[in-house]
């Protein structure tokens, strides 16, 4: 792990939080796998696992007043941005106890009220909503950060170099955040983006930084250092973090060894797995022993187990909501 | 007859016409390896190579706009787009480029691409994934628009479709793909502009598109059993549309409805409608009703997408109306 800070009581609780988070959102995805797979879940859905560093280092880092956008693959922003359980697989299975109501289901899931400006099926589709927050947040004099989640394969859409142009014209408090897990669906991110990433943030001169997405402490210093600053109004940044997702593109996508071998699979799970390393590094440092580790695992299974049992019981919505909300009152 | 899936159909299309015009290239995400997700072009790379089957990043703007340059200067890109929901993003380079280029140059240059996409709700994946918008592109006059209802339209109008001389858009069901049917082995095309009868009947005529056409043909085995007799209809092209064959068997008819998932409001449906109140106003016995998809973006719950279609039961509930007198647009 890259900081070997002095872990005083406050910290160890950031510590906790930032496993007990990760450990969340590997949960919750176990499970909505499980609900894919035993056919219960409508549609399919995109696994966050194996980037749970990304979404919580980052997060960890924002208050409820910071926003986030989200994208296709959102389940482990929604949790980190501070979502719970019960709502969230009743978003899933579409119920109206579920975030949206069940009108959004996994690609649109967020929890508002914490700053998440929603989950979007179009990639790409968030960066100028982003964009936007922050120049709200400027207007108003509000020092509220937004951070905008995208993929590598994002990268290819032009409006992000219209936003970040604009972002950096204006000084805009946002922070891009690359999550390049090295796959665009089934192609690897090589044979799809040109040059380098983080270049692209800097012809605008923007200060773009690569961190090791795996690595929850280090991620969530640099988004320390950067919303802070972005509260100063030096921002925007730009931040591409090197992640894996575990499982294919969506639920349904099983057979994948013609684009991505087993063996590449199994060195990011074994030898990379962000929690396994910060579970490690949590010991070493004394700060928490490995019942309590086990028993806080033990605690989330518990918890999302009851949330999944309470959302498959739950009343989906009335069929008179089927064209409220389409204009605002 | 052999029967393939309109999946198989759409790939023996693009791989006969891949062999017979080496001017034509496949263009979109995923096209080549993954051979789309829905693996509607799966094989096609290993025959033609990645010259003519050609993965892009995730770029919908900009290969669209590759497409549209490289038709006006003598190839025939197929463009894919994954989704039909995406078509928002590629509006500038399909209606502003694409639509006018033939016209603005005085007939001098010509931009023979198709854009093959998909359409249709119900398959759980919510508000951006599930819409039907070949009204907004049938708006646009320069593009022409098809909508295969089964394996064997979707071969012979695709096949149609790369030979034009103008862009065209294909609307796929997604939900189709894996709907089988018959299928000659030898070569055929189904000309634009010629609406197919799929049922003849004389107390109401049924037009639809796409996998409207299943919901129609349903519809119409329930009404038969009651004695009401629907005539089916699939114009096949939205534009040109072969509104000489709608006509005439509202002529004998004296009623119909018109039905397309697209959002009712504003869409092919209300087109439709309108030129049969304009052409057909004094052989009409009842107003001619349009069903689509409600005005609403598609919801991800089960329980509330379902409602948002039209339905065969929904056709026989107001076929029934119409046919038997009932005023069903009372003010
Ligand atoms: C505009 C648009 N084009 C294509 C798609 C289909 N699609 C969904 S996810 C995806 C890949 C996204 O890759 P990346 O941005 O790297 O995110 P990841 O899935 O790796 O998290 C594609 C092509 C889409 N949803 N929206």
């Amino acid at each position: 792990m890259s900081a070997a800070k002095k872990t005083t009581k406050s910290n160890s609780d950031d510590y906790l939080r930032m496993y007990r988070q990760m450990v969340r959102i590997r949960t919750f995805e176990d499970n909505a796998n499980q609900l894919y797979l035993s056919a219960k879940m409508p549609g399919l859905t995109h696994m966050y696992s194996g980037e749970e560093a990304v979404a919580v280092g980052i997060c960890e880092a924002l208050t409820d007043n910071d926003r986030i956008t989200s994208t296709h693959r959102g389940h482990g922003h929604c949790v980190a941005k501070g979502a719970e359980f019960k709502q969230m697989f009743c978003e899933l299975l579409g119920k109206e106890e579920g975030y949206c109501r069940g009108k959004g289901g996994s690609m649109h899931i967020a929890d508002q009220s914490h700053g998440n400006l929603g989950a979007n099926a179009i990639v790409g589709g968030s960066m100028g909503i982003a964009t936007g927050s922050a120049l709200r947040a400027k207007l108003q004099g509000h020092d509220d950060v937004t951070v905008c989640f995208f993929g590598d394969g994002a990268t290819a859409q032009g409006l992000l170099y219209e936003v970040m142009n604009m972002a950096a014209l204006w000084n805009l408090p946002v922070i891009y955040a690359c999550e390049n897990n090295g796959y665009s669906e089934y192609t690897k991110t090589e044979e799809i983006a040109a040059g380098s990433i983080t270049a692209r943030a800097e012809a605008f001169g923007i200060e773009a930084f690569k961190v090791d997405g795996q690595d929850v402490l280090a991620v969530n210093e640099l988004t320390q250092k950067l919303v802070a600053r972005c509260r100063k109004g030096e921002g925007p940044f730009f931040i591409e973090l090197e992640t894996y997702r575990y499982h294919g593109h969506h639920v349904g996508d099983i057979n994948r060894e013609y684009y991505r071998s087993k063996d590449e699979e199994k060195d990011w799970k074994e030898n990379r797995d962000p929690i396994i390393r910060f579970r490690g590094w949590l010991v070493e440092q004394g700060i928490a022993t490995e019942d309590e580790i086990e028993a806080m695992n033990a605690e989330i299974e518990n918890d999302a187990a009851d949330a999944v049992s309470y959302a498959e019981a739950a009343k989906y919505p009335d069929i008179s909501e089927v064209d409220m909300h389409v204009f605002a009152d | 007859m052999r029967e393939i899936t309109l999946s198989q159909a759409v790939n023996e299309a693009l791989a006969e016409e891949l062999r017979r015009d080496p001017t034509t290239f496949i263009i979109g995400e995923d096209v080549a390896e993954a051979g789309t997700p829905f693996k509607v072009l799966s094989g096609l790379v290993e025959e033609f190579g990645t010259d003519r089957v050609i993965d892009t990043p995730i770029s919908e703007p900009g290969f669209m706009g590759i497409a549209v340059g490289a038709a006006m200067t003598g190839a025939r890109p197929i463009v894919d787009l994954m989704f039909g929901d995406f078509i928002f993003l590629i509006m500038d380079q399909l209606c502003n480029q694409a639509a006018k280029t033939h016209y603005m140059s005085g007939g001098k240059l010509n931009v023979p691409l198709v854009l093959r996409t998909n359409m249709g709700a119900t398959r759980r994946s919510a508000a951006q994934h599930s819409q039907s918008l070949q009204a907004l592109v049938a708006h646009i006059p320069g593009l022409k628009v098809a909508m295969p209802s089964s394996a064997y339209e979707a071969k012979g109008l695709l096949k149609t479709a790369i030979r034009d001389n103008n862009p065209v858009v294909i609307f796929e069901d997604k939900l189709m793909y894996q709907d089988k049917a018959p299928v000659p082995e030898e070569e055929y095309l189904i000309p634009f502009g010629e609406a197919n009868i799929k049922r003849e009947g004389k107390d109401i005529t049924l037009i639809a598109t796409s996998s409207m056409v299943q919901v129609a043909e349903k519809a119409a085995d329930i009404l038969s059993k009651e004695g009401i007799e629907a005539e089916v209809i699939d114009p096949r092209t939205i534009v040109p549309l072969d509104e000489a064959t709608l006509i005439e068997s509202v002529k004998k008819t004296s009623r119909a409805i018109v039905i397309d998932e697209g959002h009712q409001s504003y869409g092919v449906t209300s087109e439709i409608a309108s030129r049969l109140n304009e052409k057909a106003f004094y052989h009409l016995d009842a107003p001619v009703v349009r069903m689509g998809a409600m005005d609403v973006p598609i919801p991800f719950s089960p329980a509330l997408e379902d409602i948002t279609v039209p339905t065969p039961e929904g056709v026989v509930e107001t076929a029934r109306k119409l046919c038997s007198g009932e005023l069903i647009h009372a003010a």
